[in-house]
């Protein structure tokens, strides 16, 4: 390679179509950023560049719409060993060990295939964090789907997590947590964000950086295909009945595959033979080798007749574009090519030298001897424009936001209010995911202390007596509703599911789907939405250190729910106070911290009863909600809680529930006394959303009182736990409501596996009906 | 006692199985590449869980083909004790150590969960450390469990006291409810006629702690070694 | 009415990726097997259908091939000849 003529002419390709406006427009590319591509040049781009500008140009790459609003947001802490940039954010937690972790999206694959689709984004998010030197520990999720009445939403959702769980299994990695949330706005647009955490010694910290002139340049894993060509721009454009038919897009996942690349990158980082390594991710070959070069701000030459291809007759442009799965690029240090390939022999991969890093500032690509492409410098990468969108408000949300929801009528039935609850718990979005979880391998390692559905998860650390807690979180009706609020929530609601577990809240990775941000109504629900997100996590001490961005989330019915989805990584610094949220011995007092108050918008239960998102979320105040988490880490410290479980969707009455029923081998029941609020409407005490409430069992109600006092937090005894027999009883005032536990636990354990099981006896496939 | 593991491309039960024996029964352990002939002087080999192969074509079927699949046939021939466990159990009926097949679950899902088993027989040397119709709690994951076989090996197994661990309520009653693949006769393992190899699709290294929610595995791992300390004092 | 037998095949679709047949070539190739230089593992799915003649039969099939057999997206399918049965 060092035999590259500095002044090579970049010729276009025989073959390759005409550079024609339309062709331009094909790649995503608008006019003023293809008259910024040629100014940079100082020529008309060729096929190949044109390819790789629409690659790392698209949003998915660039972050172009959404990285002024990025900046804005906390990354720093004395914890924090990597911020945003790199393949990970890593945080130190405890005698040397720290974890890598990061969310990822893969919502478009998962629409056109669902299987393949969740399964490569599963795949992406491990690479991600193995990069880093990390070996992964544990997979978190967040779904949405539009409701389970579609034949179509439960082949995708059933998709969905055979696919997750298929990758997952088979790699050896547990996936510990995560949410499903079904809502009519996700229809035509399922989400799918994957989260992976992975532990290292400090030391073993790897970055993709490339360095050091000479270096070869090493294409290591899988062999490239045409795979899901175009996956990038893709993911940065709206879904319409034409993307259904661009199809053959889509990757295919080999789990296989992934462990042997797994196992020999953690080896080739430890070996000392390699300066730096990257997923050859969204765009492939093109973004990893141009942003490896450009985080190093040096030159790198890489010829595509070296990548080792599994088709014949691929062009340069499908070669640099391809999204095929299970491979790296990796810079060696000079010299030890064959040390390299001998590491990945052992687990029967390939490893190609296929460029070089040269002192030459350019990134350059050629095809044998003839160069195909060339940009000046790293400017590929730092030349691409960002954008900064007048934004409005929705009027149609603020409408929805301003309409009272007490003007709703209760349903004749909601009389009682124990056929209320039993509803809620029947909503998919509030049932248990056992059906989702039994299928995940969340034991794998021997390290899950607390596996899927508690409010966060739980996993030792071999090396240390410290533990991290795990959730991934969000909640778009909120967003939708008021994104400044939204987004204050979805990291408090993150924080206080860990710190019910136990763990200090200390780091998060945030995924923001959204849809079209060109539109202003978008836009306006991205910058409110990092704004409250900013807010929150400034006050929380719990830094960004990395995620994903995901837009053009719409589809010609409209867009989603704008959702950020927050996963938060906390720590217990021992493993003495691993705290459960089911309740663990009858005759326990429950105490409530936090306080109940009249806001019953924007809540699952207008939302499931009633069919409507409206009035605004419930208030969140971070002040208070660190309050919260620093009182109950102080009562968990201290040993007075048994078990803690946070007020979310459906309020209190389901949080209650949930404590007594979720784990079927070890019910209760209990008894409460509101009438300390008998003074707010019911069913705004029984199922509004207010924020910042935990429900805690204790047999030391004092104590816990006397921590919650000492951070200014409200606190109440309302009951006890009862015995499973006894039921469940709420009284407030002179109002009573009591139920047997079996009924409410039959919804809450049935509804799901009910629904599945009556829809494949229905045949649910691809073709049930198509998206839109 | 020393335990060799063996790791096959997709193994990844391997080093849950290292820490059962090292941190937990406190014995030895040594890692066996698929590709070598070597046992390294191993007393007990075991076969881990995973997916060898990615599972691809049929679990355990490329696996078999292994280099090191020789050695631990000579192994299981000289009478020594191998324990299959998952994965490790496909790839043993695959290689003909063990009778029968794993087939894909009867609801077509994967599974992961805590199961109860009744210890069927305390006459084996992975079973001596339990009672008779004990009820234990081992987790499982797999995909491919449903253990079959003719019904002429399923009566000999029976007669000959093979069948080993049967998945039970947690009353200890042979129920369909409890059966979370469908193997017939609620099968969860079984041990070959010399009695030396023992097959099981629940996990026992995945219960060595009560941290982990049950440490039900290890009297398993003991019993095995009770039975080699037996033997070296003959 | 009559009775048909018809045979299908359904194997990955051509270009993309498939896995289960690279390993399987694989290990062929570790076994001595040199010769074989691709493979390709799909499902083979024999229907028993009444139709009014083969041609019916086949149609029939096709039509169940798109909507549920085969996952249009990641597979192709042949369907073989229609045999009274």
């Amino acid at each position: 390679m060092s035999d590259t003529q500095t002044s090579s002419a970049v010729q276009p390709r025989p073959g390759d179509p005409e550079i024609t406006p339309a062709l331009i427009k094909e790649h995503g590319i608008t006019p003023a950023e293809y008259e910024r591509v040629v100014e940079m040049l100082g020529r008309a781009p060729t096929f190949t560049e044109v390819g790789i500008v629409s690659a790392l140009w698209s949003e998915h790459c660039s972050y172009k719409h959404s990285r002024p609003l990025l900046r804005t947001l906390p990354t720093e802490a004395p914890w924090v060993l990597q911020g945003p940039g790199e393949n990970a954010g890593v945080i130190a937690v405890k005698d040397g060990i720290a974890v890598a972790f990061k969310v990822e999206s893969h919502n478009h694959p998962s629409a056109v295939e669902p299987y393949q689709g969740a399964a490569t984004g599963v795949g992406g998010i491990l690479r991600d964090v193995f990069t880093m030197g990390a070996r992964p520990i544990a997979l978190l999720n967040s779904l949405r789907f539009g409701p389970l009445t579609s034949p179509r939403v439960r082949y995708l959702f059933s998709g969905v997590v055979k696919g997750i769980g298929d990758y997952g299994n088979c790699v050896g990695v547990p996936t510990v947590g995560g949410e499903v949330v079904f809502d009519p706005s996700y229809e035509g647009n399922p989400l799918v964000n994957a989260m992976c955490v992975g532990v290292l010694r400090e030391e073993e910290l790897m970055l993709a950086v490339a360095q050091g002139v000479g270096n070869p340049i090493i294409a290591v894993g899988a062999r490239t295909g045409r795979d899901g060509i175009h996956g990038a721009s893709f993911a940065s454009e709206d879904l319409s009945a034409e993307s259904e038919s661009k199809r053959p897009r889509v990757q295919v996942g080999d789990p296989f595959t992934e462990k042997l690349l797994l196992e020999a990158s953690l080896e080739l980082i430890r070996s000392g033979h390699i300066v730096a390594i990257q997923d050859m991710g969204a765009a492939g070959l093109t973004s990893s080798s141009a942003e490896m070069a450009a985080r190093g701000d040096v030159g790198v030459t890489i010829d595509t007749l070296k990548v080792p291809v599994r088709e014949e007759g691929m062009t340069p442009y499908e070669i640099l574009l391809s999204e095929s799965q299970e491979r790296m690029l990796v810079v060696a240090h000079r010299g030890r090519e064959r040390e390299v390939e001998a590491i990945l022999a052992r687990w029967d991969l390939e490893a190609v030298v296929i460029g070089e890093v040269i002192a030459e500032p350019v990134y350059r690509v050629t095809e044998g001897d003839r160069v195909v492409a060339e940009f000046p410098g790293t400017r590929l990468v730092t030349d691409c424009p960002t954008y900064v969108i007048d934004s409005v408000e929705s009027p149609v949300l603020a409408a929805a936001r301003a309409r009272n929801p007490h003007d709703v009528p209760p349903l004749p039935e909601e009389i009682n209010p124990m056929w209320t609850l039993e509803r809620l718990l029947a909503s998919p979005t509030i049932a248990s995911k056992a059906w989702v979880w039994r299928q995940y391998d969340s034991m794998v390692r021997t390290s899950t202390l607390v596996g899927p559905g508690s409010d966060a998860a739980v996993m030792r650390l071999r090396g240390t007596d410290a533990g991290i807690a795990l959730s991934i979180d969000g909640n778009g009706r909120y967003v939708a509703l008021d994104p400044l609020v939204g987004g204050r929530i979805a990291v408090c609601e993150a924080a206080r599911n860990v710190a019910c577990a136990g763990a200090r809240p200390r780091a998060i990775t945030n995924n923001l789907n959204f849809g079209n941000p060109t539109r202003p109504e978008v836009y306006f629900q991205l910058k409110n939405a990092v704004a409250g997100m900013g807010d929150a996590c400034r006050v929380m001490e719990t830094p960004v250190t990395g995620g994903n961005v995901s837009l053009y989330n719409e589809n010609p019915q409209g867009a989603i729910h704008p959702t950020p989805t927050v996963g938060m990584v906390g720590v217990l610094d021992t493993l003495e106070h691993v705290t459960p949220s089911a309740f663990q011995r009858a005759g326990d007092t429950i105490v409530l911290l936090g306080d109940n108050t009249d806001e019953l918008g924007a809540s699952e239960y207008l939302l499931h009863l009633h069919g409507l998102a409206i009035g605004a979320p419930p208030a969140c105040d971070p002040v208070k909600e660190r309050a919260l988490v620093d009182a109950l880490l102080h009562a968990i410290s201290h040993g007075h809680v048994r078990s803690a479980h946070d007020c979310s969707d459906g309020g209190l009455a389901v949080a209650l529930t949930e404590c007594a029923m979720m784990r079927r081998d070890a019910q209760f029941g209990f008894e409460v006394d509101l009438t300390a609020w008998a003074d707010l409407p019911l069913r705004a005490l029984l199922f509004g959303e207010a924020q910042a409430r935990v429900v805690v069992s204790t047999d030391q109600p004092d104590a816990v009182l006397a921590s919650a006092a000492q951070f200014g937090v409200p606190a109440h005894i309302i009951g006890r736990v009862t015995a499973a027999d006894a039921g469940v009883e709420f009284l407030v005032g002179d109002v009573s409501a009591r139920l047997a536990l079996t009924s409410l636990a039959h919804a809450f354990h049935n509804t799901i596996p009910d629904i599945m099981n009556a829809g494949a006896a229905h045949g649910d496939t691809a073709s049930s009906s198509s998206i839109s | 006692m020393k335990v060799g593991i063996i790791r096959f491309p997709g193994s990844n039960c391997d080093e849950d199985a290292y820490h059962a024996v090292v941190d937990h029964l406190g014995a030895e352990a040594v890692f066996c590449w698929h590709k070598d002939h070597d046992l390294q002087g191993a007393d007990l080999v075991i076969l881990p869980g995973g997916f060898s192969y990615g599972d691809y074509l049929r679990p355990g079927a490329i696996a078999r083909f292994s280099p090191i699949m020789q050695e631990v046939v000579a192994h299981a021939k000289r009478g020594a004790p191998v324990l299959a466990i998952c994965n490790g159990f496909q790839i043993a009926c695959e290689a003909g150590l063990l009778p029968g097949a794993l087939l894909r679950n009867d609801h077509l899902k994967f599974v992961c969960d805590q199961v109860h088993l009744r210890v069927e027989s305390i006459g084996t040397r992975f079973t001596s450390r339990y009672h008779v119709d004990q009820v234990i709690t081992i987790p499982v994951a797999h995909g491919d469990g449903r253990y079959t076989a003719d019904g002429d090996v399923l009566e000999r197994l029976e007669g000959d006291g093979h069948v080993v661990f049967r998945y039970v309520d947690a009353a200890g009653h042979v129920t369909d409810a409890a059966n979370p693949n469908g193997s017939l006769r609620n099968i969860a393992g079984i041990c070959n006629s010399a009695g030396n190899v023992l097959g099981m699709m629940p996990h026992p290294e995945r219960a060595v702690d009560t941290q982990l929610g049950s440490a039900d595995g290890l009297p398993l791992l003991h019993s095995i070694a009770d039975s080699l300390m037996s033997e070296a004092l003959v | 009415m009559t009775r048909f037998r018809v045979a299908v095949e359904i194997v990955p679709r051509r270009g993309l990726l498939d896995p289960q047949g690279k390993a399987v070539s694989d290990a062929l190739h570790t076994l001595g097997f040199s010769t074989v230089s691709d493979v390709r593992v799909g499902r083979h799915l024999v229907l028993d259908t009444d139709a009014a003649d083969a041609d019916a039969a086949r149609a029939e099939v096709q039509r169940m091939c798109e909507q549920l057999l085969a996952n249009p997206v990641t597979e192709d399918f042949h369907i073989g000849s229609a045999e009274r049965a």
